[in-house]
């Protein structure tokens, strides 16, 4: 199909900062009305024009649709294009990003650069969802830490440097190992066009004799290494345990908009890499390393829970409840059977949406009181009763509760764990429960009880742009809990296929792999 | 015979008569007032010469038995060398000056110190090569000390020159050595003596002070002790020619010594150049991070740019030269758009290189700071700026020819580079209100070339101006 609907999507927002870095003179509020209404009009006019990607896709044709391709440097290739498994992610940025902007309405400082910011970032995740050539993915994967790296700078709470630098370095760091793995597959394959290109990355085998490095056997050989590097950056970008401790210091200090932002899209780029990347293109090397995934998976979805119970900051609280969830992720994606990646992949469509959701309810409270303390509240339904149910909802959604879109891609993880791997599934389940604990917990002392807090006298319950930034997400959350084959159904032929090919893989390398530890 | 020889390098006789007849003029006639007017000449000599370079060279031609070689090779080094000084000395104008600095003899010594560049990239002979090394260092030995009324500037003028002497003679020794065992000078000759494998000890060595006098002119580590001093005792403008020209000079004469001359014992010099590559990047890397001085704090970032630029070199394919090569003139460009930036910082008219000075410049002159962090960013290699794809060919280059250790180090140096150039980010945009905000107002020649340099790093993504294509036939010309 001969079309330019990705790059008129993608470039859109870009194109938008674009126009208002050259042509918005002035720095007052009339200024800043038109970057905010600017900024308004092109997410939600990208929102619509996704819209028709989502109608026109076919799901049972698993192969990518939408593709255009041209020429590029050094034999790349500009290669864009959509599957099953990316076309949600796309969907899932564009109908975040309006909400992100209506959400920093009252930002008052440099609203110009903030909503240039914002606008770039959005290109640059859209890019990352789309990229079908390797080092075209990277060039959207990594820029994306510019934005966001000023974001958490520029308009983030007190301690922002040290975030916005830790942020920056250690995911700079993970990535890096990644161009290393992409020049040698490069290297290897001589291409890097993903998909159905004469010779495609995806129908290329990477070597996986095992051979000794430093003393050290490696099994699966190369596939081995370039899964480790690639697992480096999408581990951080995740982030799984033991590398997330960027997360909750740069979810505290950034501002509402780029915590929702970073919750619910950027977070989801490391499972789409594992997804799009390290399953299909080193099956070898995934396999020989899925037991060590698998249990730091469970481990993080127990020890992230219990660090959870005792934060102090909302926020903090929340980013230790994402890096649980993401678990949740990885565990389903590594299970590598349908119900697994399915649910992989709901869980992180539905997690975009609570943990965006639940970042929001933050930042409600928190334009009114200027304090993420858990204890500083107490009692808010007393004066807030919309804020309370919404906050119920999510908080419902957030434990996993049947009804909500986090119930299903949570059981449809552990179902896929379990029959692979028993005990990380039943160490996982136990995670389910310390979510409800810490959660409900966390409910319970900001919203319930009587309102004795003299500060909290005189709060407001939430406004109407408020109400109405939560309503899609309400939707959302519920319209996917009672009917998630409306996720299901798009992704699941593309899934099969993923599945399938790694099965094949795996026992075309099969041989290779049983001699090796034979040998060993 | 003779006029067909010195038709080759008319380019050059052309550019030293130019130099030669403006420093009679301006001696005979107004001295010092035509400083201007040379600058102005020289640069449009500069960029003719380097347009007439580009467009009308074609093939290989070989000059005096083979002592002089003009290849596309030696036309891309030259068009980079010649259009990079031109933009530094129109850059340099203003500043010097405002600063009683412009002397008539400023544009003559970098033209021909410019003469001696294109020598060194064309040289194909160890006579030829030291001929153009020295003409070319001894021009820069004296604008370095420009200010001779400042001990910085003469200290960096006498450093420069001690240590250079140092460098020379090392080369020379390794010249020697070379020419002792091979029995000729002339780079067509020592190839067919210096096959992998079977070099004789001397030779080895021979070709180990060669490297080390031309890493002193690269400044690799472990020879880069003159670069923070010299850079930053040199007035700036100077400093920006050090960090640009001659560099470009420097590694072409590298890759053409290692090629023309040792080509076919690649395995030999390999790991030597992998070395200075390694512990480049990594000095230059951590070294920085702990700099006040913007310009000490670009000398280390040069430092480090050298290393990715040698990993290029390593690999020692034509991948690897085509490598080296776009890697330079993507930093060529880079280095005048921040070069550009630095002249401009100013408190009332003084000069100012303390980056901390640099506090909240995002809000006095948000243009400026929005491309100097572009700049930024693609100096440290970070995606989707030109920078990135610089190191991504040389990284690429290298894990062809089997070092991945060197392009996993080059990475991991970058991230740790990535560090110091945040902080200036960190100063543009993150900082706290402060008082004496630097000047608003500056020479729109400067505004120009920082605007250019960042929007061609942001373009240049597109299709690199067709560099990549070029830059491939000039390394198709060299590595054989």
């Amino acid at each position: 199909m001969d079309t330019h609907l990705l790059s008129i999507i993608t470039f859109m927002p870009a194109f938008a900062a674009l126009v208002l870095a050259v042509f918005l003179r002035g720095d007052d509020a009339a200024a800043a009305r038109n970057a905010k209404w600017l900024a308004m009009i092109t997410t939600s006019a990208t929102f619509l024009i996704s819209l028709f990607v989502l109608f026109d896709f076919d799901p049972s044709n698993t192969g990518f649709q939408f593709v255009e391709e041209s020429e590029w440097l050094l034999g790349l290739k500009y290669r864009l294009g959509v599957d099953g498994i990316s076309v949600l992610f796309v969907m899932l940025t564009t109908f975040m990003m309006p909400l992100v902007i209506a959400a920093s309405w009252n930002v008052e400082v440099r609203v110009k650069e903030y909503m240039i910011a914002f606008l770039l970032l959005e290109t640059l995740m859209l890019g990352v969802f789309m990229a079908l050539d390797l080092i075209l993915f990277y060039l959207f994967f990594e820029a994306g830490l510019i934005p966001m790296f000023l974001i958490i700078g520029i308009w983030g709470g007190a301690n922002r440097i040290y975030a916005s630098f830790k942020f920056f370095l250690y995911t700079f760091l993970g990535s890096v190992l990644m161009l290393v793995a992409m020049v040698a597959m490069y290297t290897d394959a001589g291409t890097t066009c993903i998909g159905a290109c004469d010779v495609s990355l995806l129908k290329h085998t990477f070597a996986s004799d095992s051979f000794s490095l430093l003393g050290v056997q490696v099994i699966g050989g190369m596939q081995t290494l370039m899964f480790i590097a690639f697992f480096a950056s999408f581990a951080v970008k995740m982030p799984m345990w033991p590398v997330h401790t960027w997360l909750p210091d740069a979810h505290v200090q950034a501002p509402t908009a780029g915590s929702v932002v970073l919750a619910a899209i950027l977070l989801k780029m490391g499972g789409y890499g594992f997804l799009r990347f390290s399953l299909p293109m080193f099956p070898v090397g995934a396999e020989v390393l899925t037991p060590l995934v698998l249990w730091m998976s469970a481990i993080a979805i127990v020890y992230t829970s219990l660090v959870a119970l005792v934060q102090d900051d909302m926020k903090k609280l929340i980013a230790y409840s994402s890096v649980a969830h993401m678990g949740f992720v990885t565990m389903g994606i590594f299970a590598a059977n349908q119900q697994g990646v399915d649910g992989a992949i709901f869980q992180m469509i539905s997690h975009g949406f609570i943990s965006g959701a639940l970042f929001l309810c933050v930042g409600v409270i928190y334009d009114r009181m200027h304090t993420r303390e858990i204890d500083a509240y107490g009692g808010l339904v007393n004066r807030m009763p919309a804020y309370a149910l919404i906050f119920m909802l999510f908080t419902m959604a957030n434990v996993g509760l049947p009804g909500t879109s986090g119930f299903v891609g949570e059981f449809l993880t552990l179902m896929g764990t379990f029959q692979v791997n028993t005990w990380v599934a039943a160490v996982a389940t136990t995670g389910v429960i310390f979510s409800a604990a810490y959660a409900l917990w966390l409910y319970r002392r900001v919203v319930m009880g009587d309102l004795i807090k003299e500060s909290l006298r005189s709060i407001t319950d939430m406004t109407t742009r408020e109400r109405w930034i939560f309503a899609p997400l309400v939707v959302m959350t519920l319209l996917l809990g009672v009917y998630p084959a409306l996720v299901l159904d798009i992704i699941g032929p593309s899934v099969s296929a993923l599945v399938e090919n790694y099965d094949l893989a795996l026992e075309a390398a099969g041989a290779a792999v049983q001699t090796a530890e034979v040998s060993n | 015979m003779i006029s067909a020889d010195l038709n080759i390098i008319l380019p050059e006789i052309l550019l030293s008569g130019f130099a030669l007849l403006g420093l009679l003029v301006a001696v005979y006639t107004t001295k010092d007032k035509v400083g201007s007017l040379l600058i102005w000449l020289t640069s449009a000599v500069f960029v003719l010469l380097a347009a007439w370079i580009g467009f009308t060279g074609e093939g290989t031609r070989v000059a005096f038995n083979g002592m002089f070689i003009e290849d596309s090779f030696a036309r891309f080094a030259k068009v980079t060398i010649l259009l990079s000084a031109a933009a530094v000395l129109l850059m340099s104008e203003g500043y010097m000056k405002a600063r009683g600095l412009l002397r008539f003899e400023y544009p003559m010594l970098v033209a021909l110190s410019a003469v001696g560049m294109m020598m060194m990239v064309s040289a194909g002979d160890l006579m030829a090569l030291y001929m153009g090394l020295e003409l070319q260092s001894l021009a820069l030995y004296v604008v370095a000390s420009l200010r001779r009324d400042s001990v910085r500037s003469t200290e960096a003028g006498l450093k420069y020159f001690v240590l250079g002497a140092l460098s020379s003679g090392v080369l020379l020794y390794g010249a020697s050595l070379v020419y002792g065992y091979a029995g000729t000078t002339l780079f067509s000759g020592i190839i067919q003596t210096a096959q992998a494998g079977e070099t004789s000890l001397g030779m080895l060595f021979g070709i180990v002070f060669l490297i080390a006098g031309m890493g002193f002119k690269v400044s690799a580590v472990p020879f880069h002790m003159w670069t923070p001093d010299v850079y930053e005792g040199s007035p700036t403008p100077v400093t920006a020619f050090f960090a640009t020209a001659p560099k470009v000079a420097a590694m072409g004469l590298f890759a053409r010594v290692l090629h023309d001359a040792f080509g076919n014992a690649v395995s030999d010099w390999s790991q030597i150049i992998a070395l200075l590559s390694v512990l480049s990047m990594f000095l230059g890397a951590v070294a920085a991070i702990g700099q006040t001085n913007i310009k000490r704090l670009m000398a280390f970032s040069s430092i480090a740019h050298m290393g990715y630029a040698l990993m290029g070199l390593a690999a020692g394919t034509a991948l690897g030269v085509q490598a080296m090569l776009v890697y330079m003139a993507i930093y060529v460009t880079m280095n005048v758009g921040t070069f550009a930036f630095i002249l401009l910082m100013s408190r009332d008219g003084a000069p100012v290189t303390d980056i901390a000075s640099l506090n909240m410049y995002s809000r006095t002159n948000p243009g400026r700071a929005l491309a100097m962090l572009v700049l930024l960013f693609s100096l440290a290699g970070v995606p989707p700026m030109l920078g990135f794809f610089g190191k991504l060919y040389v990284l690429r280059a290298a894990y062809d020819a089997g070092l991945a250790w060197l392009a996993v180090a080059g990475v991991i140096a970058s991230v740790i580079g990535a560090y110091y150039y945040l902080r200036i980010v960190f100063y543009m945009y993150f900082g706290s209100e402060q008082t004496d905000t630097l000047d608003r107002s500056g020479s729109s020649v400067l505004s120009g070339f920082l605007m250019a340099s960042a929007l061609i790093m942001v373009l240049g993504i597109i299709n690199m101006f067709g560099v990549e294509g070029v830059a491939a036939a000039a390394a198709g010309a060299l590595v054989n």
